[in-house]
């Protein structure tokens, strides 16, 4: 019997947390029919849970000359999912020197995403 | 184990081979009373402990109290040491500097055949000339403490009852038999004992040996091991675990005496009294253990204890608990204490199974001691002319007047920089406290002398600051404070040392 | 003695907000007191994002949030002073503090506001049973530990509650290479928000154990493993559903509470239910000129909501050192109804509102498709269908300030009505 490809998605665009069923439809416009959601923001979250998902990802960063030695960051804009780890290991050599301006650019482009990854606090040289 | 801040305590003559006159084991209470009193004279004397820090064991986890003596029955000798400790200790807090209140205590009756079992601890009182023990009638109970359960009968009152912080007291014993000469090892456990024609040959854990004229038995719930690693076995300890629940500040004034129970058939009850730092202590509940090391709290014991004090105190408030612990009495075979030398080696003395009342108990247990050692040196012990009986005093900062903040923090502004926030506990006393002769070396060393972690929140917010400056103070890495014991270790390395994951 | 106009205890969010805020409501002299080295309080440690919807339209992390509002009170110059760790607050509205650089500090305040923040629920506050080695942290002392500090506080890790600060850890110890073993939670549901379950557990494969809790903590000197069994209705643990974990380290996210000592201090009322203090429309506590604002008052679960109140705190202190406080008004008692836990404001004098009064409240379950209902004795003033409310999200409703001038009601009660209760 032909099954289908189904997933299930639990919403995150607000706290309800829908239980969502993606499946796959070649007629839908998206090439997904969602069911199980109240919203249509929903509906488009599950197609992309689905297809192509993206995290922020935050961090940090080792710094000399500042008040800590531990720098915050993020990734400017979501990545993909699957490049989680990967990016904890890119991260780990950087080693910045204070001062560092919040929303400094701490490694560009990473994976050639087009995402910076980028200071999340400023801190200021100390001694 | 690590090296470094576990290496600062050590003998100068056991490392030259020298022969001491006395070496005590076990850094408790007991251990470091008998070192204090022998450290008024001209003697070489050694404190040897297993664990990383002094007041490691029973010292550090028991009920806190000072008994005024009327509950050990007045034939045996913890009966006697009871009675004869309770006193000394005023003089010993104005000497030392540690917390001790003489608060009274209260033993309550809920019916007419514990009331009976009062009027027999009063008789026992009176023979052991404990002062002011009399029987209140249910009314002078219920109005002066209100929080009382309408069902006491009637209860004994002892004005010489006391609290006082039992580390604090075997610390301040340690500083000062250090002060007055004393050698303190740590992490030092002895694995053998050898009698030798001038004495004694002990053998350590890490393969060192020690040479003394006299041994002293101090080691708590292992005293029957160290015993019979030289002499004929007589006794055995056991370990008697008691679990104790520990309340937020807010509910100090609950009660303010010791609530004990009467005793019955069933046990001594469980007690509610606060504590020199104004918290509530409640407990314990007694239970033997295989393990001497078997420190764990558990559900159903925990449930005894609560219900327990709630017989004494309906509305005891449990949702304030800050800390539950456990801590283990070490109970001879013989129902009583072992103080004095063993029949077949004249210079191994014991001051073993002192279960409670072994605090209360603690200042003449060493004064008896004090005499066996002279005769196992042969007589009469030559005073130090340089003996001083006070220890370097601290400051206390939460405890001081705003004028005497003032001019503390005008010395130094390091006593302007809280730690503990919940205790109020500033850098000039954490790290006074790791400079002290008998240093902090750990987060609960630190913690024991100085309180930081002690209040509610536990350590939340200011043990990574007390790690931050016994790292400082002791020159090693962050990474490498430990807790307590030398396995207990914090962190677990730098961040981004990515490995696996999930 | 320094005076002051507005005293500002505290510099997390809930302080920077009420400082700024009190400034540009008129207030000359503001200061804030901060204990810590820096702005921003626990902020600074929060480095994950999800912060700022509310206030900004956008997802900012806690050190972005913070920042935000550290450059506003410097742009306007309003006066701070770090490692200052107030020691007494009196109802006279006498401060005392001290710090290495000013010492003992004295200050004479018109008006005062506390923003202390909160502190986490211990082990011993929950009692778990078993040794008590190195390796139990809250995880809030993780996560200053791991995001200041750069130590790791474990490899194997077992995390008891699901509330935000927790589910957050999970993530963040995953992603430094520790491996996240379970989650336990002792209610049927989870406290964190659903958002965080999925990208913090599912995103890592870490099992969430609803209606568990921890029965045994293993290992003298460091953590060596840790038990979890199932629990009944009434949260006692069921022999049989014990699992064993090999694992170096337990995490606690077992709740927050309200950090009060100086409000006791100063004789100021608290509420039993939330542990902050009671608290009127100008988040006014029981003594006159004296205000609190943030998680003091009671846990939010966004800081979005705690700047929006400390706002309002600040500005009400502003105008309390101006004068421009109604203070003997009508006061209306509001109160938390069915299924409501508690509400804040608890008092309410409508002639200080502006044109909404917020109120901020927790329900006591999880509901689904139930009415949210505010009734002035008996009127209804308010009412809202919600698709979903749990107690780990806070409700606000908004009601208008002139329906209550015009009313006077004596009670203002809040409700939930219909819908169903829910056990995921």
């Amino acid at each position: 019997m032909y099954k289908p490809e189904e997933h299930n998605v639990i919403c995150t665009v607000c706290p309800i947390g829908c239980r969502l069923t993606v499946i796959r439809e070649e007629h839908e416009p998206d090439g997904y029919k969602v069911i199980g959601g109240v919203c249509k923001r929903g509906e488009k979250f599950g197609v992309k849970e689905v297809t192509d998902p993206t995290r922020t990802v935050t961090s940090t960063v080792a710094i000399e000359g500042g008040l800590l030695p531990r720098l915050p960051v993020r990734t400017e804009k979501d990545i993909p999912k699957h490049l989680n780890y990967e990016l904890m290991k890119l991260i780990s050599s950087v080693k910045l020197q204070a001062p560092v301006k919040i929303g400094e650019v701490v490694v560009a482009n990473v994976f050639d995403t087009g995402v910076n990854v980028i200071a999340t606090r400023s801190m200021r040289a100390v001694k | 184990m690590r090296s470094g801040p576990y290496n600062h305590f050590t003998g100068s003559r056991m490392k030259r081979g020298e022969m001491y006159d006395v070496v005590i084991i076990g850094a408790g209470v007991i251990g470091c009373g008998i070192a204090r009193e022998l450290s008024r004279y001209n003697l070489s004397i050694l404190i040897l402990e297993k664990e990383g820090d002094v007041a490691d064991g029973t010292t550090k986890a028991n009920s806190a109290i000072v008994h005024a003596g009327f509950d050990a029955y007045h034939k045996t000798v913890n009966g006697q040491m009871n009675a004869r400790g309770n006193p000394m200790y005023d003089r010993l807090a104005a000497e030392l500097d540690f917390p001790f209140q003489r608060i009274g205590s209260l033993v309550l009756a809920f019916s007419e055949e514990e009331l009976v079992s009062l009027r027999e601890l009063i008789d026992n009182a009176h023979v052991l000339k404990i002062p002011g023990v009399e029987m209140l009638a249910p009314e002078t109970v219920h109005a002066k403490h209100a929080n009382l359960s309408q069902e006491v009968r009637g209860a004994l009152w002892a004005p010489t009852g006391a609290i006082c912080g039992p580390w604090e007291f075997a610390i301040a014993l340690a500083e000062n038999a250090v002060e007055n000469g004393a050698e303190l090892a740590l992490n030092t456990q002895v694995t053998a004992i050898q009698k030798t024609d001038a004495g004694f040959r002990l053998s350590t854990a890490a393969g060192g040996s020690i040479e003394s004229r006299v041994v002293v038995n101090a080691a708590g719930v292992y005293a029957d091991i160290i015993h019979n690693m030289v002499a004929e076995p007589f006794f055995e300890i056991n370990a008697k675990r008691g679990q104790y629940f520990l309340l937020d500040k807010s509910a100090g004034d609950i009660v303010d005496t010791v609530i004990f129970q009467a005793p019955t058939k069933a046990g001594k009850g469980v007690l509610v009294s606060p504590t020199v730092h104004g918290n509530i202590i409640v407990g314990p509940d007694a239970e033997y253990v295989e393990d001497r090391e078997d420190l764990r709290t558990t559900g159903p014991q925990l449930d005894f204890v609560r219900q327990a004090a709630r017989q004494s105190v309906p509305n005891i408030p449990f949702g304030m608990n800050i800390t539950t612990f456990a801590g283990l009495r070490a109970e001879s075979s013989t129902r009583d204490f072992i103080i004095g030398p063993a029949e077949d080696v004249p210079s191994f003395i014991n001051a073993a199974g002192m279960k409670s009342p072994g605090l209360s108990a603690a200042p003449a247990v060493a004064e008896e001691v004090v005499k066996h050692v002279a005769v196992a040196l042969g007589g009469e012990l030559k005073e130090r002319k340089d003996f001083n009986p006070h220890r370097r005093p601290a400051a206390h900062f939460a405890e001081s007047s705003p004028e005497k903040q003032a001019e503390l923090i005008a010395t130094d502004p390091r006593f302007a920089r809280i730690v503990c926030r919940c205790e109020y506990v500033t850098e000039a006393e954490v790290v006074d406290v790791i400079h002290r002769k008998v240093g902090a070396r750990s987060v609960d060393g630190v913690k024991r002398r100085a309180r930081p972690g002690g209040g509610r929140c536990q350590g939340g917010f200011c043990s990574p600051r007390v790690m931050e400056i016994l790292a400082r103070e002791l020159g090693i890495d962050m990474g490498d404070v430990v807790k307590d014991g030398p396995g207990s270790y914090i962190l677990t390395g730098r961040t981004k040392a990515v490995e696996g994951g999930n | 003695m320094q005076q002051y106009e507005v005293v500002i205890v505290g510099g997390g969010p809930a302080g920077l907000a009420a400082a700024i805020e009190a400034r540009k409501n008129g207030a000359q002299s503001v200061v804030v007191l901060e204990r810590d080295r820096e702005l921003g309080g626990i902020l600074q440690q929060c480095i994950h994002h999800g912060f700022g919807l509310v206030v900004f339209n956008e997802e900012l992390t806690g050190p972005e949030y913070a920042e935000r509002f550290i450059d506003e009170l410097m742009k306007l110059g309003i006066e701070y002073r770090l490692e200052t760790m107030v020691l007494e607050v009196n109802a006279d509205k006498t401060i005392r503090a001290i710090s290495p650089n000013d010492g003992m500090i004295e200050i004479q305040a018109k008006a005062i506001v506390l923003n202390m923040g909160c502190r986490e629920r211990t082990r011993g506050a929950i009692a778990i049973p078993g040794f008590r080695p190195a390796g139990v942290f809250s995880a809030g002392t993780a996560q200053r530990f791991v995001n200041m500090e750069g130590y790791m506080v474990g490899k194997r890790v077992v995390i008891l509650g699901s509330g935000d600060i927790g589910l957050i850890m999970a993530r963040r110890m995953a992603l430094e290479g520790a491996k996240v073993l379970a989650v336990a939670e002792i209610m049927p549901y989870s406290g964190g928000l659903t958002r965080n379950i999925v990208q913090c557990l599912h995103d890592y494969d870490i099992p969430l154990y609803l209606s568990h809790t921890i029965t045994e903590v293993r290992g003298k000197e460091r953590v060596e493993g840790v038990t979890i069994a199932e629990v009944d209705e009434n949260r006692k643990p069921m022999t049989g559903t014990e699992k064993h974990y090999d694992c170096d380290t337990l995490l606690l996210s077992v709740g927050l509470i309200p950090e009060n000592e100086l409000s006791r201090g100063a004789g100021i009322q608290l509420d039993p239910v939330t542990g902050g203090p009671i608290v009127n429309e100008a988040m006014e506590t029981s003594v006159s000129g004296i205000f609190a604002s943030g998680n003091v008052v009671h846990v939010h679960d966004l800081v979005d909501w705690v700047t929006e109140e400390s706002r309002r705190a600040g500005a009400y202190a502003a105008r309390y050192v101006q004068n421009k406080l109604v203070e003997d008004a009508s006061v209306i008692a509001s109160r938390p109804g069915d299924g409501i836990g508690y509400v804040v404001p608890h008092k309410v004098r409508p002639e200080n509102l502006n044109d909404k009064l917020a109120i901020f409240m927790r329900v006591k379950e999880v509901f689904h498709d139930a009415k949210l209902v505010v009734k002035a004795d008996g009127e209804v003033v308010y009412s809202r269908k919600k698709r979903h409310m749990a107690p780990g999200e806070m409700e606000i409703v908004q009601v208008d300030a002139q329906k209550l001038k015009d009313l006077k009601p004596a009670e203002l009660l809040v409700s939930v009505e219909g819908g169903e209760t829910v056990h995921v």
